[in-house]
Protein backbone atom coordinates (compact mmCIF):
# COMPACT_ATOMS: atom_id res chain seq x y z
CA UNK A 1 0.00 0.00 0.00
CA UNK A 2 3.09 2.17 0.81
CA UNK A 3 4.58 3.78 -2.14
CA UNK A 4 8.20 2.78 -0.98
CA UNK A 5 9.68 0.91 1.56
CA UNK A 6 12.25 3.52 1.73
CA UNK A 7 9.88 6.47 2.12
CA UNK A 8 10.11 6.09 5.61
CA UNK A 9 13.68 7.46 6.03
CA UNK A 10 12.18 11.03 4.91
CA UNK A 11 10.02 10.74 8.59
CA UNK A 12 10.32 13.56 10.54
CA UNK A 13 12.68 16.20 8.59
CA UNK A 14 12.05 19.57 8.59
CA UNK A 15 9.16 20.55 6.23
CA UNK A 16 11.49 23.72 4.48
CA UNK A 17 8.85 24.54 1.63
CA UNK A 18 7.58 28.23 3.18
CA UNK A 19 4.36 28.03 4.11
CA UNK A 20 2.39 30.53 1.71
CA UNK A 21 -0.73 31.97 3.01
CA UNK A 22 -1.86 32.99 -0.57
CA UNK A 23 -2.20 28.93 -1.90
CA UNK A 24 -5.24 26.47 -1.71
CA UNK A 25 -5.11 24.70 1.05
CA UNK A 26 -5.97 22.11 -1.44
CA UNK A 27 -5.87 21.65 -5.32
CA UNK A 28 -6.98 18.45 -7.39
CA UNK A 29 -6.67 18.32 -11.21
CA UNK A 30 -8.18 15.56 -13.57
CA UNK A 31 -7.76 12.87 -10.63
CA UNK A 32 -8.39 9.31 -11.71
CA UNK A 33 -7.26 6.23 -10.23
CA UNK A 34 -8.44 2.59 -10.14
CA UNK A 35 -7.33 0.00 -8.45
CA UNK A 36 -5.62 -2.71 -9.39
CA UNK A 37 -7.51 -5.74 -10.76
CA UNK A 38 -10.49 -3.80 -11.04
CA UNK A 39 -12.28 -2.89 -14.56
CA UNK A 40 -14.03 0.90 -13.69
CA UNK A 41 -12.07 3.77 -12.05
CA UNK A 42 -12.88 4.59 -8.87
CA UNK A 43 -12.20 7.76 -9.29
CA UNK A 44 -13.18 10.01 -12.81
CA UNK A 45 -11.87 13.25 -13.68
CA UNK A 46 -11.78 14.82 -10.52
CA UNK A 47 -11.21 18.83 -10.01
CA UNK A 48 -11.73 20.84 -6.56
CA UNK A 49 -10.19 23.31 -5.03
CA UNK A 50 -10.32 24.14 -1.26
CA UNK A 51 -9.33 27.38 0.08
CA UNK A 52 -8.04 27.83 3.98
CA UNK A 53 -10.54 28.11 6.57
CA UNK A 54 -13.36 25.97 4.30
CA UNK A 55 -15.28 23.20 6.59
CA UNK A 56 -16.04 20.77 3.89
CA UNK A 57 -18.33 17.69 3.61
CA UNK A 58 -17.36 15.21 1.01
CA UNK A 59 -20.90 13.17 0.67
CA UNK A 60 -21.66 10.25 -1.56
CA UNK A 61 -22.86 6.46 -1.08
CA UNK A 62 -20.29 3.38 -0.10
CA UNK A 63 -17.70 3.25 -2.51
CA UNK A 64 -18.45 6.45 -4.07
CA UNK A 65 -14.18 6.97 -3.86
CA UNK A 66 -14.17 9.44 -0.62
CA UNK A 67 -11.93 7.11 1.21
CA UNK A 68 -9.38 7.03 -1.90
CA UNK A 69 -9.94 10.97 -2.56
CA UNK A 70 -8.56 11.24 1.02
CA UNK A 71 -5.83 8.63 0.51
CA UNK A 72 -4.26 10.13 -2.71
CA UNK A 73 -4.09 13.04 -1.36
CA UNK A 74 -1.84 12.00 1.74
CA UNK A 75 -0.26 9.97 -0.71
CA UNK A 76 -1.28 6.36 1.31
CA UNK A 77 -2.53 5.62 -2.37
CA UNK A 78 -0.46 6.01 -5.23
CA UNK A 79 -1.60 8.14 -8.15
CA UNK A 80 -2.52 7.52 -10.82
CA UNK A 81 -3.61 10.25 -13.32
CA UNK A 82 -3.55 14.01 -12.64
CA UNK A 83 -2.21 15.88 -9.75
CA UNK A 84 -2.80 16.99 -6.36
CA UNK A 85 -1.36 19.91 -4.44
CA UNK A 86 -1.17 20.74 -0.52
CA UNK A 87 -0.84 24.41 -0.02
CA UNK A 88 1.54 24.04 -3.73
CA UNK A 89 3.42 21.37 -2.86
CA UNK A 90 2.77 17.18 -3.39
CA UNK A 91 1.17 16.62 -0.15
CA UNK A 92 4.18 13.83 0.62
CA UNK A 93 6.96 17.12 0.52
CA UNK A 94 5.31 18.74 2.90
CA UNK A 95 3.92 16.02 5.71
CA UNK A 96 3.65 18.28 8.14
CA UNK A 97 1.00 20.16 7.33
CA UNK A 98 -1.90 17.34 6.40
CA UNK A 99 -3.67 15.34 9.03
CA UNK A 100 -5.94 12.47 9.17
CA UNK A 101 -8.46 11.04 10.91
CA UNK A 102 -8.49 7.42 9.20
CA UNK A 103 -11.11 5.43 9.45
CA UNK A 104 -11.64 3.63 13.04
CA UNK A 105 -11.56 0.10 10.87
CA UNK A 106 -7.87 0.78 10.02
CA UNK A 107 -6.61 1.03 12.97
CA UNK A 108 -5.59 -1.77 15.80
CA UNK A 109 -7.55 -0.88 19.04
CA UNK A 110 -6.41 -3.67 20.93
CA UNK A 111 -2.90 -2.94 20.59
CA UNK A 112 -1.37 -1.69 24.12
CA UNK A 113 -1.24 2.03 23.90
CA UNK A 114 -2.32 4.55 26.58
CA UNK A 115 -4.59 7.83 25.37
CA UNK A 116 -1.63 10.09 26.21
CA UNK A 117 1.00 7.80 23.79
CA UNK A 118 -1.77 8.31 20.61
CA UNK A 119 -2.57 12.03 20.72
CA UNK A 120 2.00 12.06 21.46
CA UNK A 121 1.84 10.23 17.75
CA UNK A 122 0.28 13.67 16.17
CA UNK A 123 3.86 15.18 17.01
CA UNK A 124 6.62 12.26 15.80
CA UNK A 125 5.77 13.87 12.56
CA UNK A 126 8.41 16.78 13.58
CA UNK A 127 10.40 14.52 15.91
CA UNK A 128 11.37 11.07 13.36
CA UNK A 129 13.52 8.51 14.33
CA UNK A 130 15.59 8.42 17.36
CA UNK A 131 14.37 11.65 18.63
CA UNK A 132 12.45 12.17 22.60
CA UNK A 133 9.22 14.31 22.87
CA UNK A 134 10.72 17.55 23.88
CA UNK A 135 8.59 19.94 26.33
CA UNK A 136 6.78 21.77 23.93
CA UNK A 137 5.56 18.74 22.37
CA UNK A 138 4.42 17.61 25.94
CA UNK A 139 2.53 20.87 25.95
CA UNK A 140 1.53 20.49 22.60
CA UNK A 141 -0.48 17.21 23.62
CA UNK A 142 -1.42 18.53 26.84
CA UNK A 143 -3.61 21.08 25.17
CA UNK A 144 -4.44 19.18 22.29
CA UNK A 145 -6.38 16.72 24.98
CA UNK A 146 -7.82 19.46 26.90
CA UNK A 147 -9.64 20.84 24.30
CA UNK A 148 -11.25 17.08 23.20
CA UNK A 149 -11.57 16.95 27.10
CA UNK A 150 -9.89 13.49 27.43
CA UNK A 151 -7.34 14.99 29.55
CA UNK A 152 -8.59 12.63 32.48
CA UNK A 153 -8.53 9.55 30.04
CA UNK A 154 -4.74 10.06 29.71
CA UNK A 155 -3.21 7.19 31.26
CA UNK A 156 -5.86 4.92 30.61
CA UNK A 157 -5.50 2.20 27.40
CA UNK A 158 -7.67 3.43 23.91
CA UNK A 159 -8.76 -0.11 23.80
CA UNK A 160 -10.86 0.18 26.72
CA UNK A 161 -12.53 3.23 25.65
CA UNK A 162 -15.86 3.65 24.54
CA UNK A 163 -16.41 4.84 20.38
CA UNK A 164 -16.83 7.94 20.82
CA UNK A 165 -13.96 8.94 23.55
CA UNK A 166 -11.75 6.71 21.18
CA UNK A 167 -12.58 9.51 18.32
CA UNK A 168 -11.85 12.18 20.41
CA UNK A 169 -8.76 10.60 21.01
CA UNK A 170 -8.08 10.59 17.45
CA UNK A 171 -9.30 14.02 16.58
CA UNK A 172 -6.69 15.20 19.42
CA UNK A 173 -3.52 13.51 17.94
CA UNK A 174 -4.89 15.43 14.76
CA UNK A 175 -4.99 18.67 16.88
CA UNK A 176 -1.36 18.05 17.85
CA UNK A 177 -0.17 17.29 14.55
CA UNK A 178 -1.22 20.85 14.07
CA UNK A 179 -1.63 20.29 10.56
CA UNK A 180 -2.96 23.36 8.38
CA UNK A 181 -5.25 20.97 6.03
CA UNK A 182 -7.25 17.94 8.11
CA UNK A 183 -8.57 14.86 6.88
CA UNK A 184 -11.57 12.78 8.68
CA UNK A 185 -12.63 9.84 7.24
CA UNK A 186 -16.33 9.23 8.90
CA UNK A 187 -15.48 10.51 11.75
CA UNK A 188 -19.05 10.18 13.08
CA UNK A 189 -19.66 6.96 12.90
CA UNK A 190 -20.48 4.80 16.33
CA UNK A 191 -19.82 8.30 18.13
CA UNK A 192 -22.32 9.36 20.71
CA UNK A 193 -24.12 12.87 20.48
CA UNK A 194 -22.05 14.92 23.02
CA UNK A 195 -18.75 13.89 20.78
CA UNK A 196 -20.25 14.76 17.60
CA UNK A 197 -21.21 18.07 18.81
CA UNK A 198 -17.36 18.39 20.66
CA UNK A 199 -16.01 17.26 16.84
CA UNK A 200 -17.90 20.10 15.04
CA UNK A 201 -17.26 22.54 17.31
CA UNK A 202 -13.75 22.08 17.19
CA UNK A 203 -13.31 21.72 13.41
CA UNK A 204 -15.00 25.35 13.79
CA UNK A 205 -12.55 27.01 16.24
CA UNK A 206 -9.75 25.67 14.62
CA UNK A 207 -11.40 26.98 10.41
CA UNK A 208 -12.33 29.98 11.74
CA UNK A 209 -9.79 31.26 14.33
CA UNK A 210 -6.47 29.71 12.49
CA UNK A 211 -7.68 29.76 9.17
CA UNK A 212 -7.37 25.99 8.90
CA UNK A 213 -8.96 23.71 5.94
CA UNK A 214 -10.95 21.11 7.09
CA UNK A 215 -12.33 17.89 4.87
CA UNK A 216 -14.89 15.44 6.04
CA UNK A 217 -16.06 11.96 4.28
CA UNK A 218 -19.88 11.60 5.30
CA UNK A 219 -22.66 10.09 4.51
CA UNK A 220 -24.70 11.67 7.21
CA UNK A 221 -26.56 14.42 5.11
CA UNK A 222 -28.43 15.31 8.25
CA UNK A 223 -25.71 17.41 9.63
CA UNK A 224 -24.67 19.12 6.39
CA UNK A 225 -26.30 22.17 6.21
CA UNK A 226 -25.72 23.34 10.50
CA UNK A 227 -21.99 22.10 10.70
CA UNK A 228 -20.50 22.97 7.35
CA UNK A 229 -20.08 26.10 4.50
CA UNK A 230 -19.42 23.97 1.60
CA UNK A 231 -20.64 19.99 0.40
CA UNK A 232 -18.97 18.18 -2.44
CA UNK A 233 -21.34 14.99 -3.50
CA UNK A 234 -18.97 12.37 -4.84
CA UNK A 235 -19.87 9.36 -6.68
CA UNK A 236 -16.90 8.66 -9.06
CA UNK A 237 -17.10 12.03 -9.87
CA UNK A 238 -17.99 15.93 -8.68
CA UNK A 239 -22.10 15.62 -8.79
CA UNK A 240 -22.44 18.57 -7.11
CA UNK A 241 -20.43 21.28 -5.17
CA UNK A 242 -21.75 24.58 -3.22
CA UNK A 243 -22.64 26.10 -0.45
CA UNK A 244 -24.80 22.25 1.27
CA UNK A 245 -28.46 24.61 1.32
CA UNK A 246 -28.08 24.88 -2.60
CA UNK A 247 -26.28 21.10 -2.62
CA UNK A 248 -28.71 19.61 -1.13
CA UNK A 249 -31.52 18.65 -3.84
CA UNK A 250 -33.78 16.11 -4.27
CA UNK A 251 -32.08 15.69 -7.50
CA UNK A 252 -28.67 15.46 -6.47
CA UNK A 253 -29.14 12.91 -3.51
CA UNK A 254 -31.24 10.45 -6.25
CA UNK A 255 -27.96 11.11 -8.70
CA UNK A 256 -25.77 10.11 -5.88
CA UNK A 257 -27.67 7.57 -3.97
CA UNK A 258 -29.76 6.33 -6.78
CA UNK A 259 -32.59 6.46 -5.72
CA UNK A 260 -35.87 8.68 -5.60
CA UNK A 261 -35.80 11.06 -2.74
CA UNK A 262 -39.19 12.62 -1.77
CA UNK A 263 -39.52 14.57 1.23
CA UNK A 264 -43.21 13.02 1.68
CA UNK A 265 -42.30 9.40 0.90
CA UNK A 266 -42.56 7.33 3.83
CA UNK A 267 -41.78 3.51 3.00
CA UNK A 268 -43.59 2.21 6.36
CA UNK A 269 -46.27 3.35 5.82
CA UNK A 270 -47.26 3.06 1.87
CA UNK B 1 22.65 -22.01 48.23
CA UNK B 2 25.09 -24.97 47.43
CA UNK B 3 22.10 -26.62 45.21
CA UNK B 4 22.15 -23.09 43.54
CA UNK B 5 26.24 -23.04 42.89
CA UNK B 6 27.32 -26.11 42.71
CA UNK B 7 26.27 -26.81 38.82
CA UNK B 8 28.17 -22.78 38.53
CA UNK B 9 31.66 -24.67 39.32
CA UNK B 10 32.00 -26.41 35.47
CA UNK B 11 32.84 -23.34 32.85
CA UNK B 12 30.42 -25.34 30.54
CA UNK B 13 27.31 -24.75 32.70
CA UNK B 14 27.92 -21.04 33.47
CA UNK B 15 28.16 -20.61 29.93
CA UNK B 16 24.96 -22.88 29.54
CA UNK B 17 23.07 -20.04 31.83
CA UNK B 18 24.37 -17.35 30.43
CA UNK B 19 23.26 -18.27 27.17
CA UNK B 20 19.89 -18.83 28.12
CA UNK B 21 19.32 -15.72 30.12
CA UNK B 22 20.76 -14.04 26.48
CA UNK B 23 18.33 -16.25 24.76
CA UNK B 24 15.49 -15.44 26.98
CA UNK B 25 16.27 -11.60 26.85
CA UNK B 26 16.24 -11.29 23.13
CA UNK B 27 12.82 -13.67 23.13
CA UNK B 28 11.20 -11.26 25.97
CA UNK B 29 12.25 -8.51 24.41
CA UNK B 30 10.28 -9.06 20.92
CA UNK B 31 7.42 -11.29 22.96
CA UNK B 32 5.04 -8.46 23.31
CA UNK B 33 5.48 -7.17 20.06
CA UNK B 34 5.09 -10.88 18.45
CA UNK B 35 1.37 -11.35 20.33
CA UNK B 36 0.32 -7.81 19.66
CA UNK B 37 1.27 -7.62 15.97
CA UNK B 38 -0.32 -11.04 15.65
CA UNK B 39 3.25 -12.41 14.70
CA UNK B 40 3.32 -16.11 15.96
CA UNK B 41 2.82 -18.04 13.24
CA UNK B 42 5.89 -15.84 11.05
CA UNK B 43 8.55 -16.57 14.44
CA UNK B 44 7.65 -19.95 14.16
CA UNK B 45 7.55 -20.48 10.42
CA UNK B 46 10.90 -18.30 10.39
CA UNK B 47 12.57 -20.78 13.40
CA UNK B 48 11.66 -23.97 11.24
CA UNK B 49 12.88 -22.71 8.09
CA UNK B 50 16.42 -22.00 8.95
CA UNK B 51 16.63 -25.83 9.90
CA UNK B 52 19.01 -26.15 6.52
CA UNK B 53 21.13 -23.38 7.65
CA UNK B 54 22.02 -25.11 10.60
CA UNK B 55 22.55 -28.39 8.87
CA UNK B 56 25.41 -26.99 6.40
CA UNK B 57 26.68 -25.15 9.20
CA UNK B 58 26.95 -28.44 11.18
CA UNK B 59 28.40 -30.20 8.28
CA UNK B 60 30.95 -27.25 7.58
CA UNK B 61 31.83 -27.72 11.52
CA UNK B 62 31.39 -23.93 11.92
CA UNK B 63 29.05 -22.49 14.96
CA UNK B 64 25.48 -22.92 13.80
CA UNK B 65 24.68 -19.87 14.63
CA UNK B 66 26.29 -18.59 11.78
CA UNK B 67 24.13 -21.22 9.67
CA UNK B 68 20.94 -19.87 11.52
CA UNK B 69 22.02 -16.18 10.88
CA UNK B 70 23.08 -16.68 7.37
CA UNK B 71 19.61 -18.47 6.18
CA UNK B 72 17.32 -16.31 8.76
CA UNK B 73 18.56 -13.16 6.26
CA UNK B 74 17.47 -15.57 3.05
CA UNK B 75 14.40 -16.11 4.85
CA UNK B 76 13.52 -12.60 5.87
CA UNK B 77 13.96 -11.58 2.49
CA UNK B 78 12.30 -14.19 0.88
CA UNK B 79 8.83 -13.34 3.30
CA UNK B 80 9.23 -10.19 1.88
CA UNK B 81 8.91 -10.91 -2.10
CA UNK B 82 5.92 -13.20 -1.26
CA UNK B 83 3.93 -10.96 0.77
CA UNK B 84 4.60 -7.94 -2.13
CA UNK B 85 4.17 -10.29 -5.08
CA UNK B 86 2.16 -12.95 -3.92
CA UNK B 87 -1.35 -13.86 -5.14
CA UNK B 88 -1.95 -15.92 -2.24
CA UNK B 89 -2.84 -14.55 1.25
CA UNK B 90 0.54 -14.42 3.22
CA UNK B 91 0.19 -16.87 5.82
CA UNK B 92 -0.44 -18.92 3.19
CA UNK B 93 2.33 -18.79 0.49
CA UNK B 94 4.65 -18.79 4.45
CA UNK B 95 3.28 -21.77 5.16
CA UNK B 96 3.80 -23.68 1.97
CA UNK B 97 6.96 -22.29 1.18
CA UNK B 98 8.61 -22.93 5.15
CA UNK B 99 7.42 -26.18 5.60
CA UNK B 100 9.26 -27.08 3.19
CA UNK B 101 12.47 -26.02 3.92
CA UNK B 102 11.72 -27.37 7.43
CA UNK B 103 11.78 -30.54 5.47
CA UNK B 104 14.39 -30.58 3.49
CA UNK B 105 16.54 -29.79 6.78
CA UNK B 106 15.23 -32.59 8.44
CA UNK B 107 16.04 -34.78 5.56
CA UNK B 108 19.53 -33.00 5.39
CA UNK B 109 19.87 -33.62 9.15
CA UNK B 110 19.06 -37.43 8.75
CA UNK B 111 21.76 -37.65 6.50
CA UNK B 112 24.77 -36.28 8.20
CA UNK B 113 23.41 -36.19 11.86
CA UNK B 114 23.42 -38.64 14.94
CA UNK B 115 20.17 -39.12 16.99
CA UNK B 116 21.67 -36.79 19.65
CA UNK B 117 22.81 -34.11 17.98
CA UNK B 118 19.51 -34.14 15.82
CA UNK B 119 17.67 -33.60 19.13
CA UNK B 120 19.49 -31.11 20.34
CA UNK B 121 19.15 -28.91 17.13
CA UNK B 122 15.31 -29.99 17.36
CA UNK B 123 14.94 -29.59 21.00
CA UNK B 124 18.26 -27.47 22.21
CA UNK B 125 20.43 -28.31 24.06
CA UNK B 126 21.66 -25.21 26.89
CA UNK B 127 24.89 -27.15 28.34
CA UNK B 128 26.13 -27.35 24.69
CA UNK B 129 26.83 -23.65 24.04
CA UNK B 130 30.62 -22.65 23.26
CA UNK B 131 32.11 -19.71 23.71
CA UNK B 132 32.08 -18.42 20.26
CA UNK B 133 28.55 -19.34 20.61
CA UNK B 134 28.28 -16.80 23.64
CA UNK B 135 29.70 -13.99 22.20
CA UNK B 136 28.09 -14.48 18.98
CA UNK B 137 24.35 -14.73 20.74
CA UNK B 138 25.50 -11.85 22.90
CA UNK B 139 26.16 -9.25 19.85
CA UNK B 140 23.04 -10.65 17.93
CA UNK B 141 20.90 -9.35 21.59
CA UNK B 142 22.43 -6.53 22.25
CA UNK B 143 21.43 -5.52 18.66
CA UNK B 144 18.42 -6.85 18.68
CA UNK B 145 17.26 -4.78 22.31
CA UNK B 146 19.10 -1.87 21.00
CA UNK B 147 17.17 -1.57 17.66
CA UNK B 148 13.86 -2.39 19.16
CA UNK B 149 14.81 0.49 22.02
CA UNK B 150 15.61 3.04 19.17
CA UNK B 151 12.70 2.27 16.86
CA UNK B 152 10.14 1.53 20.06
CA UNK B 153 8.11 4.90 19.26
CA UNK B 154 8.15 3.56 15.52
CA UNK B 155 7.02 0.19 15.72
CA UNK B 156 4.24 1.11 18.29
CA UNK B 157 2.97 3.57 15.83
CA UNK B 158 2.92 1.57 12.86
CA UNK B 159 1.61 -1.42 14.70
CA UNK B 160 -1.82 0.85 16.35
CA UNK B 161 -2.16 3.36 13.00
CA UNK B 162 -0.30 2.36 9.63
CA UNK B 163 -2.85 4.88 8.32
CA UNK B 164 -1.44 7.72 10.33
CA UNK B 165 2.29 6.32 9.98
CA UNK B 166 1.94 6.44 6.38
CA UNK B 167 0.68 9.80 6.57
CA UNK B 168 3.40 11.20 8.91
CA UNK B 169 6.28 9.51 6.52
CA UNK B 170 6.75 6.64 8.53
CA UNK B 171 6.72 3.58 6.22
CA UNK B 172 4.73 0.59 7.35
CA UNK B 173 6.73 -2.07 5.51
CA UNK B 174 9.99 -0.20 6.74
CA UNK B 175 9.04 -0.85 10.34
CA UNK B 176 7.34 -4.21 9.40
CA UNK B 177 11.32 -5.42 7.75
CA UNK B 178 12.97 -4.43 11.00
CA UNK B 179 10.53 -6.28 13.52
CA UNK B 180 11.04 -9.07 11.01
CA UNK B 181 14.67 -8.80 11.13
CA UNK B 182 14.93 -8.38 14.81
CA UNK B 183 12.29 -11.62 14.98
CA UNK B 184 14.67 -13.88 12.53
CA UNK B 185 17.66 -12.81 14.97
CA UNK B 186 15.91 -13.72 17.88
CA UNK B 187 14.93 -17.08 16.69
CA UNK B 188 18.27 -17.71 15.50
CA UNK B 189 19.48 -17.00 19.13
CA UNK B 190 16.74 -19.19 20.81
CA UNK B 191 17.30 -21.81 18.90
CA UNK B 192 20.16 -22.53 20.96
CA UNK B 193 18.81 -23.06 24.41
CA UNK B 194 15.16 -24.32 23.53
CA UNK B 195 15.58 -25.65 19.82
CA UNK B 196 14.25 -25.18 16.53
CA UNK B 197 10.34 -26.49 17.35
CA UNK B 198 9.92 -25.00 20.73
CA UNK B 199 11.28 -21.42 20.03
CA UNK B 200 7.58 -20.14 19.38
CA UNK B 201 7.35 -20.51 23.30
CA UNK B 202 10.02 -18.21 23.95
CA UNK B 203 8.52 -16.03 21.22
CA UNK B 204 5.22 -15.96 22.96
CA UNK B 205 4.29 -17.09 25.55
CA UNK B 206 6.25 -14.62 28.23
CA UNK B 207 4.51 -11.97 26.21
CA UNK B 208 1.11 -13.64 26.44
CA UNK B 209 1.23 -14.10 30.22
CA UNK B 210 2.66 -10.62 30.97
CA UNK B 211 -0.82 -9.33 29.12
CA UNK B 212 -2.47 -11.19 31.25
CA UNK B 213 -1.10 -9.13 34.18
CA UNK B 214 -0.82 -6.22 32.50
CA UNK B 215 -2.30 -3.78 29.70
CA UNK B 216 1.00 -1.21 29.57
CA UNK B 217 3.70 -1.89 26.96
CA UNK B 218 6.65 -0.94 28.83
CA UNK B 219 5.10 -2.92 31.95
CA UNK B 220 4.80 -5.97 29.52
CA UNK B 221 8.20 -6.24 28.13
CA UNK B 222 10.02 -5.70 31.27
CA UNK B 223 7.23 -8.15 32.97
CA UNK B 224 8.28 -10.46 30.20
CA UNK B 225 11.84 -10.37 30.37
CA UNK B 226 11.27 -11.73 34.26
CA UNK B 227 9.35 -14.42 33.30
CA UNK B 228 11.66 -15.50 30.26
CA UNK B 229 14.62 -15.29 32.91
CA UNK B 230 13.00 -17.13 35.28
CA UNK B 231 11.48 -19.91 33.17
CA UNK B 232 15.12 -20.03 31.37
CA UNK B 233 16.92 -21.07 35.31
CA UNK B 234 14.55 -23.32 36.01
CA UNK B 235 15.54 -25.49 32.81
CA UNK B 236 19.09 -24.67 33.50
CA UNK B 237 18.66 -26.62 37.20
CA UNK B 238 16.14 -29.43 35.82
CA UNK B 239 18.59 -30.28 33.16
CA UNK B 240 21.15 -30.42 35.31
CA UNK B 241 19.68 -32.07 38.13
CA UNK B 242 17.12 -33.98 36.79
CA UNK B 243 19.14 -34.55 33.33
CA UNK B 244 15.74 -33.30 31.92
CA UNK B 245 16.33 -31.95 28.26
CA UNK B 246 16.78 -27.90 28.22
CA UNK B 247 14.71 -27.30 25.71
CA UNK B 248 11.14 -29.12 26.89
CA UNK B 249 12.20 -28.02 30.92
CA UNK B 250 12.38 -24.28 29.99
CA UNK B 251 8.77 -24.31 27.91
CA UNK B 252 7.08 -25.90 30.21
CA UNK B 253 7.94 -23.88 33.33
CA UNK B 254 6.48 -21.00 30.73
CA UNK B 255 3.52 -22.65 30.30
CA UNK B 256 3.10 -23.21 34.26
CA UNK B 257 4.03 -19.02 34.54
CA UNK B 258 1.23 -18.35 32.09
CA UNK B 259 -1.55 -20.69 34.09
CA UNK B 260 -0.38 -18.78 37.07
CA UNK B 261 -0.64 -15.00 35.30
CA UNK B 262 -4.27 -15.77 34.20
CA UNK B 263 -5.09 -16.83 37.26
CA UNK B 264 -3.64 -13.63 38.81
CA UNK B 265 -4.83 -11.64 35.98
CA UNK B 266 -8.89 -12.85 36.50
CA UNK B 267 -8.33 -12.21 40.62
CA UNK B 268 -7.52 -8.62 39.29
CA UNK B 269 -10.60 -8.97 37.26
CA UNK B 270 -12.60 -10.08 39.72
CA UNK B 271 -12.10 -8.13 42.43
CA UNK B 272 -13.13 -4.43 41.51
CA UNK B 273 -15.03 -3.74 37.96
CA UNK B 274 -13.19 -3.59 35.32
CA UNK B 275 -12.60 0.22 33.57
CA UNK B 276 -14.65 -0.75 30.58
CA UNK B 277 -17.63 -0.48 32.26
CA UNK B 278 -16.96 2.78 34.08
CA UNK B 279 -17.42 4.59 30.69
CA UNK B 280 -18.22 8.75 31.11
CA UNK B 281 -21.06 8.81 28.80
Amino acid sequence: MSPSVFSGFGYGGTCDLPPDSHDLALRCRDLSHRYPGNTADVLENVSLEVQPGERVALVGPNGAGKSTLLKLILGIERLDRGDIAVYGHPATHCLHRVAIVPQRSTVDWNFPVTVRQVVMMGRYVHLGWFKRPTKADHEAVDSAMETMEISDLAGRQVGELSGGQQQRVMLARTLAHDADLLLLDEPLNHVDFKTQELIFHTLEEVTIRENKAVIVSTHDLGVLTVHFNRAIFLDRKIIADGVPDEVLTPDTIAEAYGFEFHKDYHPWTS
Amino acid sequence: MDFLIEPLQYSFMIRGLLGGLIAATACATLSAFVVWRGMSFMGDALAHSVLPGIVVAYMLGISLLWGALGAAAFVVVGIGIISSRGKLKEDTAIGVVFTGFFALGILMLSRVATFSDLSHILFGNILGVTRQDLFLMAVVTITVVVVTFFSYKEIVTASFDPAHATAIGLSPSLVRYIVLTMLALTTVVAIQTVGVVLVLALLVTPGAAASLVSRRLRNIIGLSLILAAAATIFGFYGSYYLDLSSGPSIVLALTIEFLICSVIGWMKRHRRPPPSIRRSE
